[in-house]
C-alpha cells in the first residue's frame, strides 16, 4: 500500500477516459474484424440510439451514486411515465399527457428524498420499496384505462426512430442534456455538493451543507431524469407495457460502474457513464454476432463486466 | 430479562404480529386450518431460503444481488438430472445440487475478496453469470424432481411415535425450513465462525486486529448464501416438480425481509429468526388480501407500503436512539 503510484497509473487516474475510450475502440475493432464491414454509417446510428436511452438511465445511477446512493426505482418511474402518457394521449392530447405523466416520477422522487434524507434509509432500501409501490400502483391504474388504448405520439417516434442526416433524432435530445449533466456536476454549487456529500457526508454536514435539501433535489432530478427516459423510450420501442424499462435498471447501474463511477459516492463522473453505456451496447451486439446461445451471452456480459472494472479500478488505483 | 426483551424486541414483535395475523385470518376464514397453513408454507419456502441466504452475507457486512439467479441454477440443475433418474439417485442429486450452490457462492466471495471490487457491483455482474448458466442448462420450465422430495413438503406432519392428531396441523414445508436452518446457522452461530461472521460485519478493521481473517470470513459467508439459495432452488423444483430458468422475485423480496426483519444492512446486526418471521408475515398478508378478495395487485401496493413504512420508521428509531 506504501507503492508510489506509478506514472502510468498517475496519467490514467487523472485522465480517467482514456482507458475506456482505448476499451471502446478494441471493442469497436473486434467487431469490424469478426464482421469485416458492418462497422458502417447505419451500424453507428443504431448503436448510438440504442447507447442513448440506457445513458440517460444510468444518469440516474451517476449523479445518486455520487451521493453514495443508488436509484433502483429509476427503470419503474421511466415504464410509469412512458405508460402513463401512452394512456393519457388520447383522453388530454400530447402535451397535456407528457405534463401528466411526469408527475409521478416527481412523486416517486420526492418520495425517496424523504425516505433517505429524513428517515435515514438506506437508498437502495428505499428506491427498491418505492419502485414496488409504483408497480402496484401501475398494474392498478392499467386496469382503469384499459378500455381507451393508448398512443406512442409521432412527435416522440420521430425523436425515438428517426433519422436526420444519418444520425439518430434522440441526440437533438441527448446532447443538450449530457452537456447540462457535464457542465451541473462540476461547474455548479449542487454538482459539487453531490461530490462533497459522497466524499464524507459528516463534514459536508458540518460545513454548512444542508444535506436534505440536496437529497430531495437529487432524488427528485432522478425521477425526472428517469421519466424522460421513458418518454424517449417509449418512442423508440412504440409499444408501452408494463415492464418497458425494467429490464435496462440493472445494465444502467453497470454502465454506471464501467464508467467508473465509484459506489461508495465522490468519485467519478458522467463523462465516463456515456462510454460506459456504449461499450455495453457494443459488447451486447458483439455477443449477439457470436453465435452462442443466450444463455452463454449472459455468463460473457457478466464477466466482462466484472473484469472491465476490476482492472480499471486496479488501473486508477482506487481500491 | 428486561435485557433478553430488548435484544430480541423486533423479533417479538414480529412474532406477535405473525400470531396477530393468523388470528386475523381465522377470523376472515373460519375453516382456515392445515391446507391454509400447508398452502402458506409452500408459498414461503423459496423465500425462506433467499432470505436466509440473503440474511447471513448481510450480518458479514456485504449485500448478494445474485441470489434469485444461483437460486434458479439449483433449480435447473436439480430438475435436469432427477428428469429420469430412480428415487435413490435423487439422494446424490440433491447433494450435488448443494456442493453447486456452495461453491457458486464460494465464487462469488472469493471474486469479491481477490479483485477488490465492491460487493454490489461483483454480485450484479455474477447475477447475468448465473442467470446466463442457469439458460445453458435449461432452455425453458422442464425436467423433473423426485417423488420423495415433492412429498417432503406436502401435507402436514406425522411422526412415527406421536398420535397423529397431535403435530398433524403443522405443515412439513414450516418443519423442513425449521429443521434445514436450524441444523445449518445454530452451529455456526455459536461457532468462532459465527462470531468472525458478526465481527467482520459490524467493524471490519477491528476484526482484522483482533485476528479475525477477513478474505477467509467473507469467502465463507457468501458460500453459506450460495448453499442456502441452493436449497431454495431446490425448493422451488420441489413445489413444482420442473426446473425454471429464469430468475423469480426473489432477490426484491428477501432485501425486503431482511430489513423487516430487523437485520441491518449495514452489517453485524441482526439474526436469522427476524427474517424468517418477516418471510411468513409478507406471505401470510398477501393470503389475507386474496382471501379478502383484495384485486392482488392492490397487494403488491399494500405490501411495497409496509415495506417503504416499516424501514422508514425503523429508520426514525435508529436516529432517536443515536440522539440520545
Amino acid at each position: 500500500m506504501t507503492k508510489e503510484p506509478s506514472r502510468l497509473s498517475r496519467a490514467l487516474s487523472d485522465y480517467p477516459l482514456i482507458p475506456l475510450t482505448l476499451l471502446l475502440v478494441v471493442l469497436v475493432v473486434a467487431l469490424e474484424l469478426l464482421r469485416p464491414g458492418i462497422v458502417n454509417e447505419r451500424w453507428i446510428a443504431n448503436t448510438i440510439k440504442f447507447a442513448i436511452p440506457l445513458a440517460m438511465l444510468a444518469a440516474c445511477q451517476t449523479l445518486t451514486m455520487l451521493t453514495g446512493g443508488i436509484d433502483l426505482s429509476a427503470g419503474v418511474a421511466a415504464t410509469v411515465v412512458a405508460f402513463v402518457m401512452a394512456t393519457q394521449v388520447p383522453v388530454l392530447g400530447v402535451p397535456l399527457a407528457i405534463a401528466v405523466s411526469l408527475i409521478p416520477a416527481i412523486a416517486m422522487g420526492l418520495l425517496n428524498g424523504f425516505g433517505i434524507a429524513i428517515c435515514r434509509v438506506h437508498p437502495l432500501i428505499m428506491t427498491l420499496g418505492t419502485g414496488l409501490v409504483a408497480t402496484g400502483c401501475l398494474q392498478v391504474y392499467q386496469r382503469f384505462v384499459i378500455a381507451s388504448g393508448s398512443v406512442v405520439p409521432e412527435s416522440l417516434a420521430w425523436l425515438g426512430t428517426g433519422r436526420t442526416l444519418g444520425l439518430p433524432n434522440s441526440l437533438a435530445l441527448f446532447l443538450p442534456f449530457a452537456a447540462l449533466i457535464l457542465l451541473a456536476q462540476r461547474q455548479t454549487g449542487f454538482g459539487r455538493l453531490l461530490y462533497a456529500i459522497g466524499s464524507n457526508e459528516g463534514a459536508a454536514r458540518l460545513s454548512g451543507v444542508r444535506t436534505w435539501q440536496v437529497y430531495f433535489t437529487l432524488y427528485a432530478l432522478s425521477g425526472v431524469i428517469a421519466g424522460i427516459t421513458g418518454l424517449l423510450y417509449v418512442g423508440l420501442i412504440k409499444a408501452p407495457s408494463l415492464s418497458l424499462v425494467n429490464p435496462m435498471l440493472l445494465p444502467s447501474v453497470a454502465a454506471a460502474v464501467v464508467g467508473g463511477t465509484s459506489i461508495f459516492g465522490g468519485r467519478g463522473g458522467y463523462g465516463g457513464t456515456i462510454l460506459g453505456a456504449l461499450i455495453l451496447t457494443v459488447l451486447g451486439t458483439l455477443l449477439t454476432l457470436v453465435q452462442i446461445p443466450e444463455g452463454a451471452r449472459g455468463v460473457f456480459f457478466g464477466l466482462i463486466i466484472l473484469a472491465v472494472t476490476a482492472i480499471y479500478m486496479r488501473l486508477t488505483n482506487q481500491t | 430479562m428486561t435485557q433478553t426483551l430488548a435484544k430480541h424486541g423486533w423479533t417479538l414483535g414480529l412474532a406477535a404480529l405473525f400470531a396477530a395475523l393468523l388470528i386475523l385470518t381465522k377470523m376472515i376464514q373460519p375453516d382456515f386450518g392445515l391446507s391454509g397453513l400447508d398452502s402458506l408454507g409452500r408459498a414461503a419456502l423459496p423465500f425462506a431460503f433467499a432470505t436466509a441466504a440473503m440474511t447471513v452475507v448481510v450480518l458479514a457486512g456485504g449485500i448478494d444481488l445474485s441470489v434469485a439467479s444461483m437460486m434458479a441454477v439449483a433449480s435447473v440443475t436439480g430438475a435436469r438430472l432427477m428428469d429420469g433418474a430412480t428415487e435413490t439417485e435423487a439422494v446424490w442429486i440433491v447433494g450435488f445440487v448443494l456442493v453447486v450452490g456452495l461453491c457458486m457462492g464460494a465464487i462469488n466471495g472469493a471474486l469479491i475478496v481477490f479483485t477488490r471490487v465492491p460487493d454490489i457491483v461483483v454480485t450484479l455482474s455474477m447475477l447475468f453469470v448465473w442467470e446466463g448458466t442457469a439458460l445453458l442448462i435449461l432452455q425453458g420450465p422442464e425436467g423433473g424432481c423426485a417423488v420423495w422430495l415433492t412429498n417432503l413438503i406436502l401435507g402436514g406432519l406425522t411422526l412415527p411415535l406421536l398420535p397423529e392428531g397431535l403435530t398433524n396441523w403443522l405443515p412439513k414445508s414450516v418443519v423442513l425450513v425449521i429443521v434445514v436452518l436450524g441444523v445449518i446457522w445454530v452451529p455456526i452461530r455459536r461457532s468462532k465462525l459465527g462470531l468472525s461472521i458478526y465481527a467482520v460485519g459490524s467493524d471490519p478493521l477491528a476484526a482484522y486486529r483482533s485476528g479475525v481473517s477477513l478474505g477467509q470470513t467473507r469467502i465463507i459467508a457468501y458460500a453459506l448464501a450460495g448453499l442456502l439459495a441452493a436449497l431454495g432452488g431446490l425448493s422451488l423444483t420441489m413445489s413444482t416438480g420442473i426446473g425454471e430458468p429464469i430468475p423469480g422475485p426473489y432477490l426484491m423480496a428477501s432485501v425486503a425481509a431482511v430489513v423487516l426483519g430487523g437485520v441491518a444492512l449495514t452489517g453485524g446486526k441482526g439474526g436469522l429468526m427476524g427474517p424468517i418471521l418477516a418471510v411468513f408475515v409478507l406471505r401470510l398478508v398477501r393470503m389475507d388480501l386474496t382471501l379478502l378478495s383484495v384485486d392482488p395487485n392492490v397487494t403488491t401496493i399494500i405490501e411495497g407500503t409496509i415495506m417503504v413504512v416499516v424501514v422508514m420508521f425503523g429508520g426514525l428509531l435508529a436516529l432517536r436512539g443515536r440522539i440520545r
